[in-house]
């Protein structure tokens, strides 16, 4: 299951697992994009399915996972990909209503961990499943005019390790992913003068992604925090 | 738990709770059951011996993995609990509420109509609902358009164009979760959800897991307990018509995965005991013989009932008169059930569907 799902990096994900045999199900706020995505996977001999849904939306946590499950069945890999910047051009955070930070917080924080508390117990009985968030160097790096979005990334690491921690043993990892800077809606919404040449294709870092989802913790250990340019590529 | 299949002894909140304890016990003081909802996190549980060698004893049910001891396994249904009441009308405009009785199968959903009342009214106390006939339109939740494919009494089977897609849309979208009548307010449907819930199979939730938290499960584990899974599409408690009540649980499905037959059966070869989850994971093991694989639970659980696969189970409390009642009596004589109610009756236990619990073993 990957949240975010309809354009880049969730896009890339989505089409890239179903390659490799995986059924996936795929979320996002609006059903038209993402049923563009299915219509590809479909096309190309794929399963997917499109799930309509705001992820901050709590009265959608079970309306997301229940249609995942009914539709895909048991879920393995968990792809907490969507996430909102909040309010562009970016704040400082002295400029930035409390409301909005709350709002970035539903969605990019509270609203993947309602989505993990109902999909990982399956997960934890079964004795194996992945738990992927989606992170950035903004989680790290005290970024001016990043705050909303950094905080959340922040939090949302060490969510991730933590849960990897009360989690050992399980058979579930856990995983925080930053795939660094590419070519997507959200970075040009971010960053509008960046020089698109030097940013990553959504695609090639899936693809990393994905290599590192399935080596089955070898490189990629439960709690791990992966960044991008210093990754392995899997030969 | 199934209130509203209560039978000869009518509805107990109708009745003042449990005017039977006072005959029904003999020795114990006339107590009534509380029938509220408890925190998940503070469910006590009765400790029921199946031999009668030990006391009926009070517990926290947190206290579940002292409870039961290494090498025993504990088996849970892991069907989540999928939102089963929706609302349609007929072609002639007649509002009806659709239960399904079990998951969506292909492009078709099994369910019962009932009359256009509100949860509130007594499932036994609804209207009967519109006619419907095979070949009928019916509009459900004002977006899916079906027809009417089988009927029998108040069952129906609907099929819908786009398969198990557009039904699953429509019951995620706009179905609710099974409610219980004696509640003040409606259910949620995160409120009828294990934690270790997956595929949506069951359309009641399989309460006896309930107070397994995290905490508890893992901490079973650490004691060396085994845990395993099944899924079973727990169905309806009531159906409001009392022939068909009379029939329930009608014939339901489940899947035993292989880990978890290799599990009974290594369980049972070195002594330890097999503990069921509630009745929907003693219906499924028993079904099966312990064998992997999917099948279609039809047996019955009654106190003629010896079960081959499960030791014990954990269980809600239910009254004497009640269908769950008398599963329990397949493990333990019912004078025994009897007191345990009565003690957990003092001790101020709840018999809410999200109440406490007991343990027999």
């Amino acid at each position: 299951m990957i949240t975010g799902a309809s354009r880049g990096l969730g896009r890339a994900l989505a089409e890239q697992l179903a390659a490799r045999g995986a059924r996936v199900a795929l979320v996002a706020r609006e059903h038209g994009p993402l049923a563009d995505v299915v219509a590809t996977i479909r096309a190309q001999g794929g399963t997917a399915h499109a799930i309509a849904g705001d992820i901050a939306d709590k009265a959608a946590t079970h309306r997301i996972a229940g249609q995942a499950q009914a539709l895909i069945g048991e879920i393995g890999i968990a792809i907490h990909n969507a996430s909102t910047l909040g309010p562009t051009p970016l704040r400082l955070l002295l400029d930035t209503e409390c409301e909005d930070l709350a709002a970035v917080l539903e969605t990019n924080l509270v609203g993947p961990f309602r989505l993990t508390k109902v999909l990982a117990g399956a997960m934890v009985l079964r004795g194996a499943g992945v738990i992927v968030h989606v992170s950035s160097d903004a989680a790290v790096e005290p970024y001016p005019r990043w705050g909303t979005y950094g905080a959340s990334k922040a939090a949302q690491d060490h969510l991730s390790r933590i849960l990897a921690a009360e989690l050992d043993g399980t058979g579930v990892r856990v995983l925080a992913v930053d795939p660094g800077e590419m070519d997507t809606v959200m970075h040009a919404a971010a960053i509008p003068d960046a020089d698109r040449a030097t940013l990553q294709r959504p695609g090639d870092v899936a693809a990393r992604i994905i290599d590192m989802i399935e080596d089955d913790g070898a490189r990629a250990a439960s709690g791990s925090r992966l960044v991008a340019p210093r990754w392995e590529v899997r030969t | 738990m199934r209130w509203n299949s209560a039978r000869s002894l009518g509805d107990p909140h109708e009745l003042g709770w449990w005017g039977w304890l006072a005959g029904a016990a003999r020795s114990e003081p006339e107590v009534a059951l509380a029938a509220d909802e408890v925190d998940r996190h503070a469910l006590r549980l009765v400790t029921i011996s199946r031999r009668g060698d030990s006391e009926l004893a009070l517990h926290r049910f947190a206290e579940l993995p002292r409870l039961l001891g290494a090498g025993d396994l504990v088996v849970v249904n892991d069907a989540a609990t999928l939102p089963a009441s929706l609302v349609g009308v007929t072609a002639q405009g007649e509002p009806f509420e659709l239960r399904l009785t079990a998951p969506v199968d292909g492009g078709c959903v099994d369910g019962v109509l009932f009359d256009d009342g509100d949860w509130r009214t007594r499932t036994e106390h609804r209207g009967p609902p519109p006619a419907v006939a095979v070949g009928d339109r019916v509009m459900i939740e004002g977006k899916l358009a079906a027809r009417v494919v089988a009927v029998t009494g108040r069952r129906v089977r609907l099929a819908a164009d786009g398969g198990a897609e557009v039904w699953w849309s429509a019951i995620y979208e706009r179905g609710k979760a099974v409610q219980y009548a004696h509640r003040r307010d409606e259910l949620p449907l995160w409120a009828v959800q294990t934690a270790y819930a997956g595929r949506p199979w069951a359309v009641e939730m399989p309460s006896a897991g309930r107070g397994l938290t995290w905490d508890v499960l893992l901490g079973l584990r650490k004691a060396g307990v085994r845990i395993a899974t099944l899924t079973h599409a727990a169905g309806l408690g009531a159906t409001g018509d009392a022939a068909l009540d009379r029939a329930l649980p009608l014939p339901e499905r489940y899947e035993i995965p292989a880990a978890t037959a290799d599990a009974v059966a290594e369980t049972r070869a070195h002594g330890g005991r097999v503990i069921a989850i509630g009745t929907s994971v003693v219906r499924a093991l028993e079904a099966s013989g312990g064998h992997a694989g999917p099948g279609l639970a039809t047996l019955r659980l009654d106190r003629d009932y010896r079960p081959r696969v499960v030791d014990g189970l954990v269980s809600g409390l239910h009254a004497p008169g009640e269908s769950h009642f008398e599963m329990l009596e397949a493990f333990v004589p019912a004078d025994r059930l009897r007191q345990a109610l009565a003690l957990a009756a003092r001790a101020g236990l709840s018999a809410h569907e999200l109440g406490d619990a007991c343990l027999i073993a």
